[in-house]
């Protein structure tokens, strides 16, 4: 896989020659100008997973909690 | 075949308002099909990872609704409660979510009932559909190839009339490249236009859902009933106005926008041919054919490589053996089990690009990859403003290659990232894209792009549907 990852990142690195010192990032591109809603939600509290449905995908539970093995052997 | 599976999704809505078919008929002509390719497995096309048992019951609040009766594929991503959805991925093994994801409820509301979910690329990584769990998906037009990825079963199973249509998801092409190399419609809605919540997320800044159809006013009539905004998705957007059905047939007094960057150097020729035969097409419509410039576009794909794995390495962190799906077994303690529930639940190029993911955002090379790459995104994003105030859409081929053999490609990352080379870009400024079938090259289809600023979702379909009505593609149903 080293030689696999190390040519995506030659590829990747052709963005080193240009001039982007003056540029700033962009992280969300449609901006919220656009929007005509906030960009955040009221910060209301709302019901959220009951316990048991939360469980019940689980690998392993116990005493209404994930179980997981010892952090330490 | 059965004459209903020969109606588009839209003129079997109207026969089931009109009395005309039975939504249930309907259902079972297709709950057949797609169960019958899911139990053939890879000698079938493979397109689905279930299949509904029998049809759902008919909500009865729906009885009036827009699109009532009408069957949906919708690709293994999307979580629907009690119904597995893995994201094509082995560590998601057993996993039956406990909630539905925001499109899709709203397409139920609407009328749709859930047919099937369909294969696609691990969390939807992949240009070919090669890297599932489920194994590979097979193009219907030649099984011997590729349907593309990811979105790659949604695009077999509408194309091979196993689906009247379907959802898929697009990060970087993951609609648009399927849809291109199966000869059906795919669109890649605005940013933000449709919710993500309930999507397994790849790259959140990127992701986007989008409709898999056989045609145009398909397209439109799902994508309509998909958008809106949805407290809980932080990026949803309300879409300014309705989407309406198009009804072009002429392109008079349109402006096409030809990008020389993203139509020389990398496509096949067969490919060009199609694309240059559209444009003369085009012009008989109406069009005024232009060259623009997009000068970074060929930055695209580089930024894409690293902004899509970092925040992909990010998002699966959060696949860790506690809560949901894959735990390995007899672990010594619990970083041991993180490891191996990591090491057997992932395929190799999901754990490639975490790899590539985490470098990037490594201290150090932060700034040298992901934050030069959020520059570049700043870049292409100004190229298509200014393109977009010399003309109105811009066209380019959807993908550099028709559809490719199986195995192909799987040997060399690159070379499939290469497939996303024209579909990037238009991920990367959040704007809207659609692919339309637009000839045959060695007997395969060609796809054709177009690209229009943010919420100009009816301009772009409807010079889609002027195009198709000229091009009068005809998709092959007969494969299957």
């Amino acid at each position: 896989m080293a030689r696999e990852l190390s040519a995506v990142l030659d590829h990747v690195a052709r963005i080193g020659a240009l001039d982007l010192d003056d540029v700033p990032p962009t992280s969300h591109v449609v901006g919220d100008s656009m929007s005509t809603h906030p960009a955040l939600r009221p910060d209301e509290p709302r019901p959220c997973l009951p316990r048991e449905v939360a469980l019940a995908q689980a690998p392993a539970v116990s005493d209404d909690g994930f179980l997981v093995p010892s952090p330490q052997a | 075949m059965s004459d209903v599976v020969g109606l588009s999704a839209f003129d079997a809505a109207h026969a089931i308002a009109a009395g005309s078919l039975s939504a249930e008929e309907l259902f079972e002509v297709y709950r057949a099909r797609a169960a019958s390719d899911r139990a053939a497995g890879e000698d079938g096309l493979n397109c689905f990872t279930w299949v509904a048992g029998e049809p759902p019951d008919a909500d009865a609040a729906c009885a009036q609704a827009p699109l009532e009766g009408v069957p949906l594929a919708v690709k293994d991503l999307f979580c629907t409660e009690g119904v597995p959805s893995q994201s094509g991925s082995r560590i998601l093994e057993g996993y039956l979510p406990p909630y539905t994801a925001s499109v899709v409820r709203r397409l139920r509301t609407a009328g749709v009932r859930l047919l099937a979910k369909t294969n696609q690329d691990e969390f939807a990584m992949g240009s070919s559909n090669e890297n599932s769990a489920f194994g590979a998906v097979r193009n219907p037009w030649d099984r011997q190839r590729v349907p593309g990825g990811s979105s790659g079963g949604s695009a077999a199973a509408v194309a091979g009339g196993l689906a009247p249509w379907a959802l898929g998801t697009d990060t970087g092409g993951s609609i648009r490249q399927p849809a291109a190399l199966c000869g059906i419609v795919g669109m890649k809605p605005t940013y933000g236009s449709v919710s993500r919540y309930g999507m397994i997320a790849f790259a959140s800044s990127l992701d986007q859902a989008g409709p898999l159809t056989r045609d145009v006013r398909d397209a439109a009539l799902l994508l309509r009933h998909m958008v809106g905004h949805d407290p809980c998705d932080a990026t949803s957007l309300q879409f300014p106005h309705q989407i309406e059905l198009p009804s072009a047939e002429r392109l008079d007094g349109v402006r096409l926008g030809v990008p020389e960057e993203l139509t020389g150097e990398g496509i096949e020729a067969g490919v060009l041919a199609a694309f240059d035969a559209s444009l003369a097409r085009a012009q008989e419509l109406g069009a005024e054919i232009l060259p623009v410039k997009l000068p970074h576009a060929p930055h695209a794909l580089s930024a894409y490589y690293v902004i899509a794995p970092a925040e992909a390495s990010s998002n699966l962190a959060r696949f860790d053996g506690v809560r949901y799906g894959l735990r390995a077994k007899d672990a010594a303690d619990l970083l041991d089990m993180y490891t191996r529930t990591r090491h057997d639940g992932f395929g190799a190029e999901v754990k490639r690009r975490i790899m590539l993911g985490t470098y990037a955002l490594s201290s150090g090379y932060y700034d040298a990859y992901y934050g030069r790459a959020q520059r570049v995104r700043t870049k292409i994003a100004e190229d298509f403003r200014a393109a977009f105030e010399q003309v109105d859409l811009i066209v380019t081929p959807t993908a550099p290659t028709v559809a490719f053999k199986l195995g192909e490609k799987t040997a060399d990352p690159l070379a499939m990232y290469l497939n996303d080379f024209c579909t990037v870009p238009m991920s990367l400024a959040g704007i809207p894209a659609i692919s339309i079938p637009c000839g045959l090259s060695h007997g395969l289809p060609v796809g054709l792009q177009i690209a229009g600023p943010a919420f100009s979702e009816s301009r772009v379909l409807d010079a889609a549907h002027a195009l198709e009505q000229s091009i009068r593609f005809e998709l092959a149903q007969a494969h299957v």
